[in-house]
């Protein structure tokens, strides 16, 4: 029950993004189309997890003063996989997402969770802390690109989902969802809505 | 010489890290409460940046693209270890960032109580990685187009932190709805300073 909180806990009321304005630099920008923030999410997610569960295991042996560049470089070795991964299997994804799968390494949610987390806590609990965390990153990232994606271009996942009628009665897409500012606004939004639920 | 000037004012104005990148993102939501401190951060990164990008664009390319390594031995002509620089880039910036904060300290020790806290903070900003991935993406012909591109992002952060904090001094007399005080308003404050930033995209240089 316990470890069921630790994956739950990130999704909604310690979330990385909306609660603790932790890793927002490398992602925003993907969130224009639905599909690289789904992919952004996962690599996450993966790098994350993983890399939590490395250095739980090495934590007895670090030495605390070289420890944020161990930390850096098992992040770093890492995301060359994920990012290798994504140049041999979905090209065109890898592509869109240019040096934002790079600046995972920079992101403040895997490098938080190692210090908060993994550094102190058993590996099998580090793994689960680190798919929550990316869990609750991704969400916030998935919802996003689906506002910005069904206004912004009329389409979810590269499908049109809003019907052709709808273009010809005069409905016109909204070219400001496309631009990068307003996936700011839109977790604006997000953290104004969930506000209430914190305070419980 | 016109190239790499406009290529400071671009990447000052239109590719703006902050608004058009999103990069360094949380220290520049977490530090712009008052303009003193992000004038601080922002000399910090600007002066990070003027170094690191020259550096990781002479690594890239003796180094790491493709046929880098061809100057030593033509044998090499085929090897690519580009696979490589997202480990040596970060190793550089973290190593550089370490060698300022030693060189600082011992020759202004004025400066580094200025800068000192952020110093050990901005190894991990993701605008500085940020910007030598972007510098190899753009591929640069010369180490003068490199150092114009570090010395304009690290202003164009500069101006973004400082313009966000100076809105967030003023507006800690305004009345914003509850629920949306702290963070809330400053994403959307980020945005709206966003979209002004694109009144720029339409000069070319």
């Amino acid at each position: 029950m316990k470890n069921l909180n630790l994956i739950t806990a990130p999704l909604r009321k310690a979330n990385p993004i909306t609660v603790l304005i932790l890793g927002i630099c490398s992602a925003l920008a993907v969130t224009a189309k639905l599909k690289p923030a789904i992919v952004m999410a996962l690599s996450v997610t993966v790098v994350t997890a993983l890399s939590n569960l490395v250095i739980s295991l090495l934590r007895k042996g670090i030495p605390s003063k070289i420890r944020i560049i161990v930390q850096l470089i098992v992040v770093a070795t890492l995301v060359i996989l994920v990012d290798q991964f994504l140049k041999a299997f979905v090209y065109d994804v890898s592509k869109q997402l240019s040096v934002f799968v790079g600046l995972i390494i920079t992101n403040c949610i895997v490098m938080g969770r190692l210090e908060a987390f993994a550094m102190a806590h058993k590996p099998w609990e580090s793994l689960l802390d680190g798919i929550g965390n990316g869990l609750g990153y991704g969400a916030i990232l998935v919802i996003v690109a689906f506002f910005r994606e069904l206004f912004g271009s009329g389409t979810l996942l590269g499908y049109q989902v809003i019907p052709q009628g709808l273009y010809d009665f005069g409905y016109v897409n909204n070219g400001l969802m496309v631009l990068p500012p307003m996936a700011l606004i839109i977790i604006g939004i997000i953290i104004w809505l969930q506000k209430p639920e914190e305070e419980k | 010489m016109m190239d790499t000037l406009g290529l400071f004012f671009r990447s000052i104005f239109i590719d703006n890290m902050v608004f058009a990148y999103f990069l360094g993102m949380c220290s520049f939501l977490a530090v712009s409460k008052n303009v003193k401190t992000s004038f601080g951060l922002g000399v910090a990164v600007t002066f990070v940046l003027i170094v690191t990008v020259p550096v990781n664009y002479l690594l890239d390319k003796y180094v790491l693209s493709a046929g880098a390594l061809s100057w030593i031995n033509p044998v090499f002509a085929d090897v690519s270890l580009d696979f490589l620089s997202f480990i040596l880039f970060i190793a550089i910036i973290a190593a550089i960032v370490q060698i300022l904060e030693m060189v600082i300290e011992k020759f202004s020790p004025k400066l580094y109580n200025a800068l000192g806290i952020f110093l050990p903070l901005i190894a991990v900003n993701c605008a500085i990685l940020g910007a030598s991935l972007f510098m190899q993406e753009k591929h640069f012909d010369t180490v003068g187009q490199s150092l114009a591109y570090g010395f304009g992002s690290g202003i164009g952060w500069l101006l973004a932190i400082v313009g966000m904090a100076a809105i967030r001094e003023k507006i800690r007399y305004s009345k914003i709805p509850k629920r949306l005080q702290g963070t809330g308003i400053a994403f959307i404050i980020t945005g709206l300073m966003g979209i002004a930033f694109m009144a720029f995209l339409g000069i070319s240089f």
